[in-house]
């Protein structure tokens, strides 16, 4: 709590500042308060954006004022949700790697000094924190990419980058959710949609839940796509105690 | 029934309030720039609050229509004219099929909405019929309008009460200098004593780098301490961010949902409309009031519209008059 400023962002928003760095803890705790804010409903509270160590509160001043707003989450911020556990969702995401779903797996490789194999094997053996949503519908800010396939961005981004391109720029790792500009390099492609305007739920996952890559192959990324597009395919959602 | 879009001008967009409730999914809010000209636009028709209008900029559209409907165009004044006949901005205009609306050019301002009684047939896509041109949703196929879109109503509504009193005074926007009041914060701290006096005692000049994302202006170099660069978080509405090239930029309502950039304070609701009617060249000044004063400024507007509302809601003079001879006339033919 010592460390959580609660600053104004106009007469509509407040910023909760929970840190000034990029964890997994300073994360998690900001995951838990919107859960909590979810459960409470806090009257006149319009949006929260999460990010990776703050908070925005939009909220309309008609209903609330700042004080009674600054209030209300001061005593909601000493209620200590660390303690309560809460399960996170595993989204599971097939990739087909390399080829020409991935044109740049080989570059990732000479530049890491492993084998394609090897850099498939270490992208696809941890779960990733979603830090974030942002940029894209749909994009996900993760955490955790191993430090050997660390892989800076290309020096000419390419115009149009497939959607479900799964990428590593720098130090992060993610899934491309619409066709858009980019300077990632490519190692896979996902068959499945992570962002679908017309489905109900437009975007699959949300801050705070866990993505697991799982290597697939080139005929089973056809035999997937086809439930994709048939409307059939379910998502594989595992459950995790944290 | 509907209205063929003759000419699309040169950003003309389907707008409500905007799609809000998805910008921790990176969905913008989107909607319209100018809140108190499109509540006007709305409420001179008796439309609902949030009921989706057509935003213009700088070169209004060219509409013709095809069915009976009432309108109401707020905004800059873009000298409207339906059939070549000039008409009254911040009025109801009542239009027959065929008549065309056109704009001979926009002499203050820069943004225009045109709201209709008959309501646009847009579907509305997570919650709002807002377009958002970046993920191609909402509003007329996720676009602006182009030449020969047709654009359908939703029903027909072609009787408003009080019809003749349905008129306003016109906002006015030909000041070529402004002072925007602002919110200090979210991330003022990140910047030195100095850089903070810099913001709020010079004069910043509107530059040709605004859109519907923001607003770039340019002037004195706000200094910071160490870094205008900070962990990305969530933007508001009229955010004034400052990157470290030191100029300040104001975010609007397309901006993304998050950035990486110190936001030095925020244009309060109530003076966002000012900043979004500006043109190029304009000049800009900044000054901080309390988040108590910028909220008691917008209960303030709350009740101003309220007052318009029941201003149309009133008989006007000429029909008092008609009633009071059609009064005297029956006494006389009653003897």
């Amino acid at each position: 709590m010592e460390n959580i400023k609660i600053l104004t962002a106009g007469d509509s928003s407040i910023l909760i500042e929970f840190g000034k760095e990029i964890s997994p803890e300073i994360n998690g705790r900001i995951t838990a308060v919107v859960h909590l804010m979810k459960e409470q409903h806090i009257e006149g509270v319009v949006e929260v954006i999460p990010a990776f160590a703050s908070l925005l509160v939009n909220y309309d001043p008609r209903v609330i004022t700042y004080s009674q707003i600054k209030e209300r989450m001061e005593k909601l911020l000493k209620l200590d949700v660390r303690s309560e556990k809460s399960a996170r969702r595993i989204f599971e995401i097939p990739v087909c790697y390399g080829g020409e779903y991935g044109p740049d797996l080989e570059n990732i490789a000479a530049n890491a000094g492993l084998t394609p194999e090897e850099v498939i094997q270490i992208h696809s053996s941890r779960d990733y924190l979603i830090y974030m949503l942002g940029f894209l519908p749909g994009f996900a800010y993760l955490g955790g990419l191993d430090e050997r396939i660390h892989t800076p961005r290309l020096a000419n981004p390419r115009i149009r980058i497939r959607a479900g391109s799964v990428g590593i720029g720098g130090s992060q790792t993610g899934i491309y959710p619409l066709d858009s500009p980019g300077g990632w390099q490519l190692l896979g492609l996902t068959p499945i949609n992570p962002y679908d305007p017309q489905r109900e739920i437009p975007i699959l996952y949300e801050a705070g839940d866990y993505i697991r890559f799982v290597p697939i192959t080139g005929e089973e990324y056809r035999e997937i796509r086809a439930q994709v597009e048939a409307g059939t395919y379910q998502c594989v959602i595992h459950r995790k105690e944290v | 029934m509907g209205v063929r879009i003759l000419k699309g001008g040169m950003l003309t967009t389907v707008q409500d309030l905007g799609r809000t409730g998805y910008q921790s999914q990176g969905f913008s809010v989107s909607g319209v720039m100018d809140v108190r000209s499109f509540k006007i636009a709305n409420l001179l028709l008796d439309n609902p609050e949030n009921e989706a209008v057509l935003e213009f900029t700088l070169m209004g559209p060219t509409l013709q229509f095809t069915s009976e409907t009432i309108i109401a165009i707020t905004g800059g004044d873009f000298q409207p004219t339906v059939n070549k006949q000039p008409v009254s901005m911040y009025t109801a205009i009542y239009m027959h099929r065929g008549d065309v609306l056109e704009f001979k050019g926009c002499r203050t301002g820069s943004r225009g909405y045109i709201a209709f009684s008959s309501y646009l047939d847009i579907p509305v896509v997570m919650g709002s019929r807002s377009t958002n041109m970046k993920c191609a949703i909402g509003g007329f196929k996720g676009r602006r309008l182009m030449d020969g879109d047709y654009l359908g109503f939703r029903m027909k509504r072609r009787y408003l009460p009080y019809f003749l009193s349905r008129t306003l005074d016109l906002d006015e926007f030909d000041q070529e200098e402004v002072t925007l009041r602002v919110v200090m914060g979210p991330q003022d701290e990140a910047f030195t004593k100095q850089g903070k006096e810099t913001f709020l005692n010079s004069e910043y000049t509107v530059t040709s780098d605004f859109d519907r994302m923001g607003c770039r202006l340019e002037g004195s170099f706000i200094a910071y301490k160490e870094t205008a660069d900070i962990i990305s978080d969530g933007i508001a509405f009229g955010s004034v961010q400052v990157p470290s090239h030191g100029k300040p930029i104001i975010l609007l309502a397309d901006r993304q949902t998050t950035g990486g950039y110190a936001k030095i304070a925020t244009v309060i609701s109530v003076d966002i409309p000012k900043l979004v009617q500006r043109k190029t060249d304009h000049k800009i000044r900044f000054q901080a009031v309390t988040v108590e004063e910028a909220q008691r400024l917008l209960m303030e507007e709350m009740k101003n519209l309220d007052a318009l509302r029941r201003q149309i809601h009133r008989p006007c003079r000429e029909v008092l008059e008609c009633r009071l001879v059609a009064k005297r006339l029956t006494a006389l033919f009653q003897k």
